[in-house]
């Protein structure tokens, strides 16, 4: 095999024009909008979890720091393929019987959320805890009780510094939300992966996989720069805005001199 | 004649441990409505552990804390902190508002003032410490003189019956200590009740009414400044002032 050959056989394996023309507008039609779904869903029920266990991560109760504990533990430990695999299969039947629903669909979204919360928790917990005591204390110092000093001044602040991390963590979900497609779902609610997956089982070639890949960093690429930028601007801050009596009293001064 | 609705203050017996370290051993300390006390002592000698003891940021293990006469130890501690104003060394304004957020924040939800309301009064109390131009600003883009001025403000806001100060001065530059003092001068001149834990040994000698020296969670002299500065009978009270003087 010449050299011309073999760029050719991964032109063809890779590259196949004809391929991706049929994924690419059911990628769009169908599977852009479920794995978007999957992973907006996932992650806004995934960050109340999240929420709720750095809470109980640092309560001064030590039963609910316990079960935050194992839940983080147990749930970051597991191989996200396997919870997803676990959750789906094994709450299906009783689903079904309870809803009538034999779609895993809804199994799919509280599987990744499960599992998104307990990363999530942990980046919510780290972040309250990286604020300054004295400001729990300047709070409580006002009258504040320590609920409302938490609410109002402690995890705001713990939150804010947490973003970057934050939106990282829903990076991930995006590309996990591909595992999805072991719990075989209905066709119209496959996602990007799956959908590439498909064409690929049929047609023997990878074309489909390569558009699918495509479609993840379009949505990726963005928000790791937008995760940039929000880290630089958090810590040099909003470019500080001149009052104009100060600028005056800049120019006064040069006039002086 | 005083600006202020202040009130008479009385530590009588606290003891406070931190499990085998004996920070505060049966400390005694009575403030007169009006009047300013500072509080001086070396590092580690549980000057800053007694005022958050009297406000009841910490709980005394033993002793009584008393607001014009009456013990306080049965009420909500909340609600006593509402009366007794804080400044601390590091400022600690709330970095994520804005400097009329950071005064106006308890009045609104402690004292149910309307978000008008609370701004004007926050306006207000800016303008004593000459800060109200700074109202929008954040507390990052102000001098640690500034944000100290900030903090004072949004204490007085809570119309409180004492002050406690500690160590207010200490972690400003040299030249921004100067306006925070004169800021705490006027607030005793008009008649405020404060306890001032401080290394100003200046402002201690010049403005305060009675001076406390502290060593080892024992007040080891307390009296007039004249009294304390000009003949210490301790050793230890001799041998403090050699050091900072």
């Amino acid at each position: 095999m010449d050299l011309q050959e073999i760029l050719k056989q991964l032109g063809e394996t890779f590259l196949d024009w004809n391929a991706m023309g049929e994924v690419i507008p059911k990628m769009f039609a169908v599977g852009l909008p479920n794995t978007l779904v999957l992973a907006v869903t996932s992650g806004i029920i995934g960050t109340l979890i999240g929420m709720v266990l750095a809470l109980m991560g640092i309560s001064r109760n030590p039963v609910a720091r316990w079960i935050a504990r194992i839940y983080t533990d147990v749930l970051r430990g597991l191989p996200a393929v396997l919870t997803i695999l676990v959750i789906g299969l094994g709450f299906g039947p009783i689903i079904r019987q309870l809803t009538g629903s034999t779609s895993p669909y809804p199994l799919a979204v509280a599987a990744l959320a499960l599992m998104s919360g307990a990363y999530i928790g942990e980046i919510f917990r780290s972040g309250i805890q990286s604020v300054d005591k004295g400001q729990l204390e300047a709070t409580r110092a006002l009258g504040f009780g320590y609920g409302a000093s938490m609410r109002l001044v402690v995890v705001p602040q713990g939150i804010r510094r947490v973003l970057p991390a934050l939106v990282n963590q829903f990076i991930a979900l995006i590309k996990d939300s591909s595992l999805v497609f072991v719990l075989g779902v209905l066709a119209s609610e496959r996602e990007v992966f799956q959908i590439g997956k498909d064409l690929a089982a049929t047609s023997g070639n990878l074309s489909p996989y390569v558009a699918a890949g495509l479609f993840y960093l379009v949505m990726t690429i963005p928000l790791t720069h937008f995760v940039n930028w929000l880290d630089r601007r958090l810590r040099t801050g909003r470019p500080e805005k001149k009052e104009p009596d100060e600028a005056a009293a800049v120019v006064g001064k040069g006039a002086q001199a | 004649m005083s600006e202020f609705a202040s009130g008479t203050l009385t530590a009588k017996n606290i003891h406070l441990s931190f499990g085998s370290n004996h920070v505060l051993r049966g400390i005694d300390l009575h403030v007169e409505k009006g009047t300013t006390a500072s509080v001086i002592g070396p590092s580690g000698s549980g000057k800053s552990t007694l005022l958050r003891v009297m406000n009841r940021l910490i709980e005394p293990a033993k002793g009584d804390i008393l607001l014009d006469g009456r013990s306080v130890l049965k009420d909500n501690p909340d609600e006593l902190r509402r009366r007794i104003g804080m400044v601390f060394q590091q400022f600690n304004l709330f970095p994520h508002k804005t400097v009329a957020d950071n005064v106006s924040l308890a009045l609104r939800k402690l004292r149910g003032m309307s978000k008008e309301q609370a701004r004007s009064e926050a306006l207000a109390q800016l303008d004593l410490v000459g800060l109200k131009h700074k109202a929008d600003a954040r507390p990052a883009n102000l001098s640690g003189g500034q944000q100290q001025r900030v903090a004072i403000a949004r204490a007085l806001a809570m119309k409180p019956e004492v002050m406690f100060f500690d160590e207010a001065t200490s972690a400003l530059d040299p030249e921004l200590v100067k306006g925070v003092l004169a800021l705490m001068t006027d607030l005793a001149q008009g008649g405020m009740t404060m306890v001032v834990v401080t290394h100003e040994m200046g402002f201690s000698r010049n403005v305060s009414d009675t001076v406390t020296f502290m060593d080892g969670g024992l007040v080891v002299e307390s009296g007039s400044p004249e009294q304390l500065f000009t003949e210490p009978r301790t050793e230890r009270l001799k041998g403090f002032l050699s050091d900072v003087l």
